[in-house]
């Protein structure tokens, strides 16, 4: 009983305060800093201890998986209508013959429930502690560093957002409930990148943050679909075993661990920024620092891995589908390791930094190993958000160094100096300058002939309407200029 | 023998608007009229909820109005509502609240709040319908309002009267032929190819929706709101199409609704107005309900009716807020960052809420309706689960490129006070509590979504389980009623 009042608590708090914040906002109730800080304080404090209580729960009890379920969200009767029953029987008819039995078991999986349903186990756990141990940090940081600022508050409400889409994600115990933390994580990622919104800058690398995560999103629900008809629920249990975490077998085949392990692969690829959609991540740097240093140093980035750990029973099925996760960590590694070198601003070397860190964390993955990967997801999260909260300060603190010398610190030397030519060196830092041509590729080959058929066609409709209307098609701009509505 | 209401009150929503309408003719001055109006379409609010209210507590699938005038004057029980159209009345009501009440002062000049009401009335005789003939008429009056608007603006009528009377023509001749044929099977092929063209230009389906963008262009961003949001196309494929159509028709309706989805998603992103943006968001996801329509599975077109709510809701607010904005602006170019949240942050927070709402974002209204409509999508046809998903994915990089464009970017310099007014604040608050009260506990709604489909699915399969209206009327029977296709 204690362990589900603790388990509610866990959930709760973050709920709590985006509740506060958003009620605050929606009735123009005035809160001062003070006072937001103290609400988000409390949220993180009473989720991890909560989180705590749970751990030395399990710890003690020596049990390894502890469900929390909140009933269901959404329940459709199991109805059978003669419709269901005529679609199930023509269906089948058409590709087999089959028995009576067998269609009214068609029929009756017309059925859909959304449980709400959270799982303490030896990933989600640790997870959710560090979730809360860096939002708390970094809301007590953010209460000095925004002091005074203009968006002050808006950044609470979206770091709220935040820390309960985090908070979701790691508890789920269903592949839907994870999507939903997903998204929560993906839209307070982008708002917060376009922060600082009254320059174009921030707000153009928002909206490239949000399509990626849309595009990735888009491959989490496919994959979560898929899984959901093949296995006939959505609950983690029934997609990847009984066992226990890491030890459950997922029951599918090795095709359709493939297939689903793919999609899930553009997921964590979209959401953890690997090629080649690592361009969002310095982009991402346009930020307030705070959430800088715990979304995108710590804890958004790693959600990608998070996934492939949640899953990896499925990845144990196809070999093809973990040389692909390798192959995918490997080449990421490579590209952010030069991409860092290369760097003018300390933000974005930390990202690149951050970057080779979770790609070797998916190497990991792909290799088969499960806690390692996990130790090294806290270790990293927490050493990148200090250096990303002291990168301000640091810079200060090399000027005063520079200052008090009275010339540059010296230079570290590059070993890739003895090794490549001077040409080949060029063309290196060229390509590491240019980020990998990433953005340039996904920009030339994928968005631009997008967004010329769209435009051609509109140049067209806007020629056919002009064409039926008889007129030169200057009305529109006439209304335009009286304003009127 | 259908139940009764233990109130008119469709007769009373039906009449008090067009009352109401009377009343804003005869007063001298905007503001009187839309203190009239606000009280008017509050009151027919309040019957509406009354109707969904009364009928969701009386367990049945249909049921008409209690003393009914109509059925003793016309000896014909023309409006009946059921599980389909009972929450569609009250949401067409509050969208049309809405609408007069966040008209600003500065606008009053240029919105008829007479004419509002009288298509308000039309809106919700066409949704309390289920009378063919009189779905018809009741279209074809509808289309009435928006030309006289145009007409007035000085605007071209052409390329909407082009459309409107090719849909009522066809409407008509189609019908007509149905009638004619008697149920002979031979003779459906026609009238069923004239109807099903007729609902897809309704509906605004790629090629035949160049009306839609001409509307939102030159009419009144209210006025086409209004003429769209309440999406009498997809009720007249429910009601003229789906029961008796063939297969064919149904896929193509799928098909072609599938692909505007898809392309008016595209088209919205690359959108450089704010008007034309709004028009194919809104395609997008009415083709999107209009596609699920056609799922037969519980499932499938259980999303498509709680979608259909959602985007009504979601969408309605969405456009409120657009045009609010654009009431302070004027018209609103998305090639350029206009930087309005300094001004405007409730609006902002509305147009954003709204926004993710219509994609379906976890925790607001239209979450588990696409869910739903996805999953259902996917049991049945694979492909046609991808293409929703695509949809929704550039729908919803479509509005966040709005969103940063009409409220972000840079600094919006101006001396006059732009905040919004407590009748805006009104508008959000209510919306806001809609969009999150039925994301955050969608469980009666998606269950009465649920059981409609169930109903809907049988009356499709079975037709003649259907009690139809005229059966309350013994004298009412004649031989060529029996052998109508849809009786």
């Amino acid at each position: 009983m204690l362990v589900q009042f603790a388990g509610i608590m866990v959930v709760i708090s973050p709920a709590a305060l985006l509740a506060v914040l958003g009620l605050a906002t929606l009735f123009r109730i005035p809160l001062s800093e003070r006072s937001v800080a103290r609400y988000a304080q409390a949220s993180s404090s009473i989720g991890l201890i909560a989180s705590l209580c749970i751990l030395a729960y399990m710890l003690a009890m020596n049990i390894r998986h502890v469900p929390l379920e909140l009933g269901d969200w959404v329940h459709l009767e199991n109805e059978t209508t003669e419709a269901d029953k005529d679609r199930a029987n023509a269906q089948q008819a058409a590709t087999r013959e089959i028995s009576e039995t067998e269609i009214a078991e068609d029929a009756n999986t017309q059925h859909f429930h959304f449980s709400l349903k959270f799982v303490f186990d030896r990933l989600s756990v640790p997870f959710a502690i560090m979730s809360f141990v860096l939002c708390g940090v970094i809301g007590a940081f953010a209460f000095r560093y925004l002091h005074l600022e203009e968006g002050y508050y808006r950044f609470f409400l979206y770091y709220s957002i935040f820390q309960l889409g985090m908070i979701i994600s790691s508890l789920a115990g269903t592949i839907e409930t994870l999507f939903m933390g997903w998204e929560l994580v993906g839209l307070s990622s982008a708002l917060l990148v376009a922060f600082f919104h009254d320059r174009p800058a921030p707000v153009q690398n928002g909206l490239r943050v949000w399509s990626v995560y849309r595009v990735a999103d888009a491959a989490f629900l496919i994959a979560a679909l898929t899984l959901h008809h093949l296995s006939g629920s959505g609950d983690f249990e029934a997609l990847m075993g009984k066992g226990d975490w890491p030890g459950g077998h997922a029951t599918i085949t090795e095709n359709q661990a493939l297939l689903v392990g793919s999609l899930l692969l553009f997921a964590a690829a979209g959401k953890s920024a690997l090629v080649p959609f690592s361009g969002w991540l310095p982009r991402a740097m346009e930020g307030p620092t705070p959430s800088s240093a715990v979304f995108y140093g710590a804890l958004s980035v790693h959600l990608g891995a998070f996934l492939l750990l949640r899953v990896s029973p499925v990845l144990e099925l196809s070999p093809i589908l973990c040389g692909m996760v390798v192959a995918l960590g490997l080449i990421t590694m490579i590209f952010a390791a030069m991409a860092a070198r290369v760097q003018a601003d300390v933000k974005s070397a930390l990202s690149y930094a951050s970057l080779i860190q979770v790609s070797i964390i998916v190497i990991e993955i792909g290799l088969g190993l499960r806690y390692i990967p996990l130790i090294h997801i806290i270790g990293h999260a927490c050493v990148r958000t200090l250096q990303l909260v002291r990168a301000p300060s640091l810079l200060k603190d090399y000027s005063n160094l520079e200052n008090a010398l009275g010339d540059h610190l010296p230079d570290s030397r590059s070993v890739g100096r003895r090794w490549w030519s001077p040409t080949m060196r060029a063309r290196f830092y060229r390509f590491a300058w240019e980020r990998g041509y990433l953005d340039s590729v996904l920009d030339d080959f994928v968005v631009r002939p997008f967004v010329n058929i769209f435009k051609w066609s509109d140049r067209m409709e806007r020629r056919w309407t002009t064409f039926l209307s008889g007129t030169s098609g200057t009305r529109g701009t006439a209304d335009r200029e009286t304003g009127e509505t | 023998m259908i139940p009764e209401l233990h109130f008119p009150w469709l007769e009373f929503s039906i009449l008090v608007p067009l009352i109401g309408a009377i009343a804003c003719a005869i007063l001298p001055n905007q503001q009187a009229a839309q203190r009239v109006a606000i009280v008017v379409s509050s009151l027919t609010l309040l019957f509406a909820v009354g109707e969904w209210y009364d009928f969701s507590t009386m367990n049945t699938f249909q049921a008409h109005d209690h003393w009914d005038l109509i059925q003793r004057i016309f000896r014909h029980d023309y409006f009946v509502i059921d599980e389909l159209s009972a929450p569609l009345l009250p949401l067409s009501a509050l969208l049309y609240l809405m609408t007069i009440v966040s008209t600003l002062r500065t606008k009053l000049g240029r919105f008829s709040f007479g004419m509002t009401l009288i298509s308000e009335s039309i809106v919700l005789a066409t949704l309390s319908c289920h009378s063919p003939w009189m779905i018809i008429t009741l279209l074809s009056l509808a289309c009435v309002p928006p030309w006289i608007e145009l007409r007035r603006r000085g605007a071209s009528t052409r390329i909407f009267s082009l459309h409107m009377g090719l849909f009522i023509a066809l409407l008509v001749l189609g019908w007509s032929l149905i009638d004619d044929s008697a149920g002979h099977q031979s003779a459906e092929l026609l009238p069923a190819a004239l109807l099903t063209i007729a609902v897809l230009l309704r509906a605004g389906v790629v090629p035949v929706h160049c009306w839609m963008t001409d509307l939102f262009e030159h009419a009144s961003f209210g006025t086409a709101l209004l003429f769209v949001a309440p999406m009498t196309g997809a009720y007249a494929v429910m009601h003229l199409v789906l029961p008796f159509g063939p297969e064919w028709a149904m896929r193509s309706i799928a098909v072609l609704s599938l692909t505007t989805a898809v392309y008016a998603a595209g088209m919205a992103t690359v959108q450089k107005e704010a008007r034309r943006f709004f028009c194919y968001l809104f395609l997008s996801h009415a083709s999107l309900v209009l596609s699920g329509l056609e799922i037969v599975s519980t499932i499938g077109l259980t999303g498509a009716l709680c979608v259909w709510i959602s985007v009504c809701i979601s969408l309605g607010g969405f456009g409120l807020t657009l045009r609010s904005v654009e009431a302070r602006i004027g018209r609103i170019s998305l090639d350029r960052y206009h930087g309005m949240y300094e001004h405007t942050p409730t609006l902002a927070g509305l147009f954003l809420l709204t926004g993710l709402a219509s994609i379906g974002f976890p925790g607001t209204l239209g979450f588990v309706g696409m869910e739903l409509l996805i999953e259902g999508a996917v049991g049945v046809f694979p492909f046609v689960g991808l293409a929703v998903l695509m949809a929704a994915t550039l729908n919803g990089i479509a509005i966040m490129r709005a969103y940063f464009r009409i409220f972000t970017g840079r600094r919006f310099q101006t001396t006059a006070i732009l905040r919004s007014r407590p009748s805006e604040r009104f508008a959000v608050l209510v919306l806001t509590f809609l969009v999150l009260g039925g994301g955050l506990w969608p469980q009666p709604g998606v269950a009465s979504r649920h059981h409609a489909a169930l109903h809907l699915l049988e009356r499709r399969m079975n037709p003649q389980l259907v009690v139809e209206p005229d059966d309350t009327l013994p004298e009412q029977h004649t031989e060529s009623q029996e052998e109508k296709p849809d009786a």
